[in-house]
């Protein structure tokens, strides 16, 4: 019992940072269609300027509001001088572009910080809470937590704020919606800074687990991704619902199988979801009217 | 007056610059992999052989010879070292060839020189670079296997005949983790517990719970590399396992210490080289005066703390200088003949004795039994 409980710590553990990083691919992917493949340098950051400034004498909170406002503002550069000018281009370039700029975002790093692995302290401590035998880490908490309220703060945005669906609609149809008086290129700018604050959010709460260096970013990006594809791209809920669920899947795996197939079987599972729900457990499905 | 100041100086100008232009006459090559994937083993590599170069010729040189170092940075890609190693070979016409950071661009630089009959000498861990012996190359660094021999050896010396292992699935682990598991049955163990992680994974509780709860463990031991080997270690500490835990050369720099936190690293036991604890080496210890002349000079140059991989490099160029130094001579043939005649030398990865059937040169005395106490390491004895 106490085993199974264990492994239920460990995915939650793995899977709220899935889904934190699975939640940053929700806001651009609405307002543009696009999969921001950049999405995990956002966390790489999020994690690397919070490391440095702590490092250079800050207190840890004002490092990580710095390291989330600095990725925000490199978020909407990145809108404005890769995504903007080749506006009109079809979505899958504008994808190749973000890999693009993810590559460049990664040599930069390397670049201005180092080449090292860092870490910094966990928010309240590395004593592990004792429930049923099982243990789990304070911080994981945290970045469950956080997992939590971005995932609310993303719900009501959507569903409750103009502002929200304003960025729905510039992603239903542009055109339509600068007819009706949506400012289109502040919502894409919006929106970008939006996604890489909250990569960077998930980089600041993730870091004290999983360690953070320059070349962290594709394989967060990817494991979120597969989390946002699981859930249904775009949708906050499953995004959350993904990346717990992919977490919750490799550790089982591990534990009660083989730790060799642990990744085998999550992506076993995410294929055999979307043979079957092509849009993901929770995706929208997309109707054309004619 | 002053115009015979002028032609004086401008003319002893000109004889220093002819005198260096002449004494310019070791070439000696290198392919490095100062970026890329692996950057971090590469960039201290780089660093050691530039200061090495710059500080041997302040001092006059091999046998009153400068030395000229042409590095090339490969980027990890076996693909630009193997171009890199045919450019120093045929354009830049060097004596002799330092680097392959990686298995991979060293066997790609590997082929290049024993084709040119050039030596080589290679910093990179796999045994098959020099297994089976090739005339011309050469390597520094111990290989994984060693490293299993002597976590074994200490496990043998405490009696532990069960062990778990936890290894990682990047080459390095998966590489180790077998070298592991084809000598473990000469030291009477016994590996009941064989689980494997992603280097990118964030929890490994999984697993550990596992072999915390297999029958009879004794002991954990954990090949890997990165930031795997820290949160292992952090893992081990939440589950409270309670095991002595081993973990590979992989992790043997401050760094390790630092990411997985002095409480969780505590007891911790891993094989290191001499230069990771400089200062506790005894003071006859062979390796004790070369161990300390690099990382001082390192680390007042660079401002940062040597690693095992910059030490690789040191004892390249070492190996190489010393080899021209009694070879009298920068012939590549005669340099190759005097690297398979070194005995006794001491780098700071280990004492290097080369023959004509041993192109690796170390032991298993080149390792060092460290363990973590109070947030630093101690020699075991």
């Amino acid at each position: 019992m106490s085993e199974l409980l264990q492994f239920l710590f460990s995915g939650v553990t793995v899977g709220a940072v899935y889904a934190l990083v699975a939640l940053g691919f929700t806001i651009i992917y609405n307002a543009s269609d696009v999969v921001n493949f950049a999405q995990g340098e956002f966390v790489m950051l999020g994690g690397m300027i919070t490391w440095f400034a702590h490092e250079a004498g800050l207190p840890l909170p004002l490092a990580a509001l710095i390291a989330i406002l600095a990725t925000a503002c490199l978020g909407v550069a990145m809108n404005k001088l890769m995504i903007e000018p080749a506006r009109g281009a079809p979505v899958v370039s504008l994808i190749i572009i973000t890999i693009g700029a993810s590559i460049f975002i990664q040599g930069a790093a390397q670049l201005v910080f180092d080449k090292q692995i860092h870490t910094f302290p966990a928010f309240s401590g590395d004593t592990p809470f004792r429930i049923g035998g099982a243990t789990i880490l304070p911080q994981s908490l945290w970045v469950t937590g956080g997992a939590l309220v971005v995932f609310v703060g993303l719900w009501l945005f959507f569903t409750r704020t103009m502002l929200g669906r304003a960025v729905l609609a510039t992603s239903n149809n542009r055109l339509a919606a600068q007819l009706v008086g949506i400012n289109t290129g502040f919502v894409m700018t919006l929106s970008f800074a939006l996604s890489a604050a909250i990569g960077a959010l998930a980089g600041v709460l993730a870091t004290p687990i999983t360690l953070t260096a320059y070349s962290v970013g594709i394989g967060f990006a990817l494991k979120g991704f597969a989390g946002a594809m699981l859930g249904g791209m775009g949708n906050p809920k499953g995004a959350l619902v993904g990346g717990f669920a992919i977490g919750l899947i490799e550790a089982l795996t591990a534990g009660y199988l083989s730790s060799q197939y642990k990744d085998a079987a999550a992506f076993v599972v995410i294929l055999a979801v979307l043979f079957f729900l092509p849009q993901g457990l929770f995706g929208r499905k997309s109707t054309d009217r004619v | 007056m002053k115009k015979t100041l002028t032609t004086t100086a401008l003319a002893s100008l000109a004889l220093l610059s002819l005198t260096s232009a002449a004494l310019a006459e070791i070439k000696l090559g290198a392919s490095i992999s100062a970026t890329g994937p692996a950057a971090f083993l590469g960039d201290p590599e780089a660093k050691t052989l530039e200061m090495l170069v710059e500080e041997l010729n302040a001092k006059g040189g091999i046998n009153g010879e400068q030395i000229e170092l042409v590095l090339y940075d490969d980027g990890g890609d076996p693909n630009k070292a193997r171009t890199f190693a045919t450019r120093l070979v045929e354009d830049d016409g060097v004596a002799a060839i330092i680097g392959g950071t990686t298995t991979g661009t060293s066997m790609s630089i590997l082929a290049i020189a024993e084709d040119a009959e050039v030596p080589f000498i290679s910093l990179a861990g796999a045994i098959d670079i020099i297994d089976p012996v090739k005339p011309f190359t050469f390597k520094t660094p111990h290989t994984d296997r060693m490293a299993c021999q002597k976590i074994f050896e200490d496990m043998q010396k405490r009696g532990f005949t069960k062990i778990g292992m936890i290894s990682g699935t990047d080459g390095f682990g998966a590489s180790m983790q077998a070298q592991c598991k084809s000598v473990v049955a000469d030291y009477g163990i016994e590996i009941i517990a064989d689980e494997t992680y992603d280097p990118k994974d964030a929890d490994i509780t999984a697993q550990l719970t596992k072999i915390k709860n297999a029958e009879g463990v004794q002991a954990v031991l954990n090949p890997g590399f990165g930031q795997g080997p820290s949160i292992v270690t952090r893992n081990f500490k939440q589950l409270e396992v309670g095991l002595p835990f081993y973990q590979s050369h992989g992790v043997a720099s401050d760094g390790f210490i630092e990411l997985a936190g002095s409480d969780a690293a505590e007891g911790v036991r891993l094989p290191g080289t001499a230069l990771l604890v400089a200062d506790l080496l005894a003071e006859d210890d062979v390796q004790k005066p070369v161990v300390t002349a690099y990382k001082t000079a390192f680390e007042a140059k660079t401002g940062t703390p040597v690693s095992t991989f910059g030490g690789y490099a040191h004892d390249a160029f070492l190996i190489m200088t010393d080899a021209i130094t009694r070879a009298g001579s920068a012939e590549p043939a005669a340099i190759r003949d005097a690297i398979e005649a070194t005995s006794g030398l001491a780098g700071t990865t280990g004492v290097y004795t080369f023959s004509a059937s041993d192109h690796l040169g170390l032991d298993l005395s080149a390792f060092r039994m460290l363990e973590i106490k109070n947030g630093t390491w101690a020699l075991v004895e």
